[in-house]
């Protein structure tokens, strides 16, 4: 197979029109994520985020456009173990214990119980282990439900706001994790509602309204703008192009 | 699909179930006592008694396997776990035997416990063995898991799950030839007994209580009944969606 050598970009966007109760939630999105890097994707409630994410693993009805992943349109069957997918609130079983969930899904991918116990571990669940979810707290299960997507090692991951609720200190810790796990060559597209978690990204995309708005490093977002706070960013790029498009009845 | 996920969900699945103790002992529980009662209500009358246990035997299974499921599946559906094995490795088939064959085991365990205790202490007397009546029993909780699993994607909340069961249900207990022999029923009515399986079920366990050996009628049934259940669960399979809106 080819695919390995011949894809640069992890991720390819084109055209990408989504529309969910008749309403218009991704307009025409047109991007491309590189391999090996951590990619933001910043915006508000409601901005499309989700259903983006959505759209790259395959489980959005899409109206136009496609969405390519490591060079396979997405949600196709060979994709299923290399991408890894988390949503945002924690899809684990409340009523089974945190290893109880490791390891059902580690079996889904055949991935020995060690594996499973050494990836709960990783992100700092040990001594829940013997724990049932329902009695975590949100963030522990959040972790959860990040842990059975890492066990498979997938080449790609999608994380929708897996850092709400988190402690600083675990918060640092899972950034520390996801550009480890980048440089180790995996591609990561992470979403986040909070400004200042855009700044620990590799690249952002900043989307409002089902509109691409920005794509850039957060350097280049910063310089574009003409500010050093990337919140001040976002805000004069929004204004800049209702000055340039201005959208009537709005 | 592959045998290794199937059972890796069948044992999720019951793990699940463990953790739940009251529900088990509810399961367990339940039809004894319902079977308890009856045999005091029917005491002056035994042969009365031994119709009417047979077929709730039959309808125990049924209806608990019908519930669970639904509100099992429903609550995957609604916790986003169902949307995140569809993006993992697991086939749909995977998922549906998985239920299948954990609630098959859950209730083999309560259909032996509930005929020991039938047979046993409450005196049940069948002339057919108690194992056909095992095996009808958990012929009928296949068939109300997989109806339960098919009726989920209907219900946007356990409340709505749980009012499908009178639904589904009750007019198979109804219909099903134990208050009123089939044959008596005017002609339409007849119709709809013939299209719902629990009548078979009935008729099996009928069959069980008055002939020795497993009689053609009683195999014949079970086949319709296991038929009944495919059909629910190829339905119920076009209900897991990869993709929605």
């Amino acid at each position: 197979m080819t695919r390995d050598v011949a894809v640069e970009n992890a991720i390819e966007v084109s055209g990408l029109v989504v529309d969910r109760g008749g309403r218009r939630v991704l307009h025409e999105l047109e991007f491309a994520v590189p391999r090996g890097s951590v990619t933001g994707l910043l915006g508000p409630n409601g901005s499309g985020k989700t259903t983006l994410m959505r759209c790259v693993v395959g489980v959005q009805k899409v109206l136009a456009g496609g969405v390519t992943v490591l060079g396979e349109p997405a949600g196709a069957a060979g994709l299923r173990r290399r991408v890894g997918y988390v949503t945002q609130a924690p899809s684990v079983y409340a009523d089974l214990t945190v290893h109880e969930n490791a390891r059902y899904f580690a079996a889904l991918y055949g991935i020995s119980h060690t594996a499973a116990d050494r990836t709960l571990a990783d992100v700092g669940l040990r001594e829940f282990a013997g724990q049932l979810v329902s009695t975590l707290s949100g963030g522990e299960r959040a972790r959860t439900s990040l842990a059975c997507a890492l066990l498979s090692r997938p080449e790609v991951l999608v994380l929708d706001e897996p850092t709400v609720g988190q402690d600083p200190v675990v918060r640092h810790e899972l950034w520390q994790r996801f550009h480890a796990l980048a440089d180790a060559g995996t591609t990561l597209l992470v979403s986040s509602h909070v400004m200042d978690e855009a700044g620990r990204c590799d690249r952002l995309l900043l989307i409002r309204e089902g509109e691409l708005i920005a794509d850039g490093t957060p350097a280049g977002i910063r310089r574009d703008a003409g500010t050093d706070d990337l919140e001040q960013a976002f805000l004069r790029l929004v204004l800049a192009r209702e000055v340039r498009e201005p959208r009537p009845g709005r | 699909m592959s045998a290794r996920i199937t059972f890796a969900t069948a044992a999720r699945i019951l793990r699940q179930l463990r953790h739940d103790r009251r529900t088990i002992a509810l399961i367990l529980a339940v039809p004894t006592l319902l079977l308890t009662l009856l045999r005091y209500m029917f005491d002056a009358q035994p042969a009365l008694f031994d119709r009417v246990a047979l077929v709730m035997l039959g309808v125990f299974p049924f209806t608990m396997m019908f519930l669970l499921t639904s509100v099992a599946m429903l609550r995957e559906r609604t916790t986003g776990t169902l949307e995140r094995l569809l993006t993992t490795p697991v086939s749909k088939l995977d998922i549906l035997l998985g239920y299948g064959i954990a609630f098959a085991a859950a209730a083999t365990v309560q259909a032996v416990v509930a005929s020991t205790l039938a047979y046993w202490l409450l005196g049940l007397d069948t002339v057919g063995s108690a194992w056909l009546v095992v095996l009808i029993a958990i012929g009928n909780a296949v068939l109300g898991m997989a109806l339960g699993l098919l009726v989920s994607a209907f219900a946007r909340s356990e409340f709505q799950a749980v009012q499908f069961m009178p639904a589904v249900v009750l007019p198979q207990v109804l219909l099903c030839g134990l208050f009123v022999p089939r044959e008596q029923m005017v002609g339409w009515l007849q119709a709809i007994s013939d299209v719902l399986p629990m009548s078979y079920a009935v008729e099996a366990l009928t069959e069980v209580g008055t002939h020795a050996d497993p009689t053609a009628t009683i195999w014949r049934d079970l086949a319709i009944i296991v038929a009944a259940a495919v059909i629910a669960l190829v339905l119920g399979a076009a209900t897991l969606r990869r993709r929605s809106p």
